[in-house]
């Protein structure tokens, strides 16, 4: 029973097991990088680059076909070119960036449908926008696979930084640290790794495993510490949880891996020890002190 | 050393303060600092002495904070030069407005980040660190706080804490960015307390403020700033009245049509 649930099916088919292998490395580095767009108040930021992708990888599509690399590519520099144009937008027009990241997500998800829709069937369109994890190949892996690894290489170098210009940057700055360089190796693996995850969970879910994560973090854990590897764990849970209930009940494995996350974060939001909806609701006797 | 700047707006400017090039602790060689093209401050010439304890006083957007952050490096000059003595002995407080106190971090967290310069991004704290900081909780009265999220705290607190990472940073020279808005009249009494004690150990200290007469009180040194320098020395010659309602009508005194300053 327990075998036929959990083991069963990565024992008995490689996909399986090349589709573990690739969520797990989406995963580990999601859930650290979504606390700090969480701290950065950037989560909204992070959905509107996911969807900037779109664009990128459809034009990838449309002149060379499902291929990894050009589609990969595509995405890259679309992702690159609206982190960039959005932070412009915003210090030099009077539009707010909230209004301009919507109007950019909106525009490139029309384009990208449209672009894609241009060439390839409904189908190919399905897999770009939630991924085809069940199918991804060699060169998908060794993609996903190496970006994690480098991410978790550069977050380590970065972390200490980071967490400082988060809380307090005028200080940073003042001291001589390089705020400004870690926001932007920041900004970067975001970025890469929401192209990495393309594959795994598509354009539309990709940035599901950075987010929801490690808002359920925040609910449970009082430190940023705790929060970067509580998001790991979970992020890492609902890969395996999902791709399982994927396999065993025929679901689309991206939508169901995030729906899990989603679930976690809906039980956070409720039962949470810090802040939850439980806590405040029944806050129980007060203390002495 | 340092000369009066004469502009046609500034009526009977006085001298700013004279000092020899080794007492000099920041050096401003006409400095202009702009934003959006309109100089928040202008045109400022003038030295903070070593150890001395300078008021930044002057009405809401006369440049206070664009100064202060000038001198700590955080902003870009659009004209002129600043000289610092020792760069490395610098800190800053920003005003509490400007961090995040529902950030995630405990009391201690925050106070270590003191030994910065001392530990980068990538060393360890050392034991004497810890120990350094402990000490500089207790001194702002926070003792046994250091496990505390600092999301719990009052305001004047968390200034507190503040104000023991600037003790933990042991700089020589500090800034203080309105270091006593929003924060209660015991907090201010007692920070005010431990800045006169920085002022004893021979540090120089810069605060921008808005209580003239905590000022009068407190600062012996002011500079009266609106946008360019009406004054500079002893804060009762500083602080009169004419200068004051100069800086007044130069603070409300912003054209969106100005033209090109040829100075």
């Amino acid at each position: 029973m327990f075998h036929d649930l959990l083991i069963g099916p990565f024992a008995d088919y490689a996909f399986m097991r090349r589709a573990l292998v690739a969520v797990l490395a989406v995963g580990i580095i999601a859930g650290p990088l979504g606390v700090f767009l969480q701290l950065r108040r950037m989560s909204l930021m992070g959905d509107a680059l996911a969807h900037a992708i779109l664009p990128g990888v459809a034009a990838g599509f449309f002149l060379f076909g499902l291929d990894l690399w050009a589609m990969s590519l595509g995405g890259l520099i679309a992702c690159l070119v609206v982190a960039l144009l959005s932070g412009a937008v915003a210090r030099m027009t009077s539009l707010k960036e909230d209004t301009s990241l919507a109007a950019l997500y909106l525009v490139s998800l029309a384009l990208g449908v449209l672009i894609v829709s241009l060439k390839g069937s409904p189908r190919d369109l399905l897999h770009i926008l939630f991924g085809s994890l069940l199918s991804i190949g060699q060169d998908g892996l060794i993609l996903v696979v190496t970006t994690a690894a480098l991410s978790l290489l550069v977050f380590a170098l970065i972390y200490r930084t980071l967490v400082v210009e988060c809380f307090d940057p005028a200080f940073l700055r003042s001291v001589g640290g390089r705020g400004a360089l870690a926001h932007m190796a920041f900004l970067v693996l975001v970025v890469i790794n929401l192209v990495a995850a393309i594959q795994a969970l598509g354009t539309l879910m990709a940035v599901g495993l950075m987010i929801l994560p490690a808002a359920a973090a925040r609910f449970w854990v009082r430190s940023v510490g705790a929060m970067v590897v509580l998001g790991s764990a979970l992020a890492l849970l609902a890969g395996l949880l999902g791709l399982l209930a994927s396999y065993h009940l025929d679901l689309p494995p991206g939508p169901a891996i995030v729906l899990l996350a989603g679930c976690a974060y809906l039980l956070s939001v409720c039962l949470g020890r810090v802040g939850g909806l439980a806590q405040r609701l029944f806050p129980g006797r007060h203390l002495q002190h | 050393m340092s000369r009066a700047h004469t502009h046609p707006m500034v009526p009977a400017k006085q001298a700013v303060p004279s000092v020899g090039p080794q007492d000099a602790v920041v050096d401003l060689a006409n400095v202009t600092i702009a934003y959006q093209r309109h100089p928040a401050v202008h045109h400022l010439i003038g030295s903070v002495r070593r150890g001395s304890l300078t008021a930044l006083v002057g009405p809401n957007g006369a440049g206070k904070s664009s100064l202060l952050k000038a001198i700590a490096g955080l902003l870009p000059l659009n004209g002129g030069r600043i000289e610092i003595a020792d760069r490395a002995g610098l800190a800053f407080l920003p005003q509490v407005t400007e961090v995040d106190r529902s950030f995630p971090m405990t009391v201690s967290e925050v106070v270590d980040l003191g030994h910065w310069r001392r530990i980068g991004a990538f060393r360890r704290l050392s034991d004497d660190m810890r120990e350094r900081s402990r000490g500089a909780l207790a001194d702002v009265g926070l003792r046994g706080f250091d496990d505390r999220p600092i999301s719990s705290l009052s305001v004047g607190q968390f200034q507190r804490v503040l104000f023991a990472r600037l003790i933990a940073a042991d700089a020589s020279l500090i800034l203080l960015d309105e270091p006593f808005n929003a924060v209660d009249q015991r907090t201010t009494r007692d920070l005010m307390a431990l800045i006169a004690t920085w002022h004893r150990s021979g540090r120089t200290v810069i605060a921008a403020l808005h209580d003239l007469d905590f000022v009068r009180a407190n600062f012996p040194e002011c500079l009266l700033l609106a946008r360019e320098p009406i004054a500079w020395g002893r804060t009762s010659e500083v602080l009169t009245e004419a200068n004051l309602a100069t800086a007044r009508h130069l603070a409300d005194d912003w054209q969106s049509d100005a033209e090109i300053c040829a100075a």
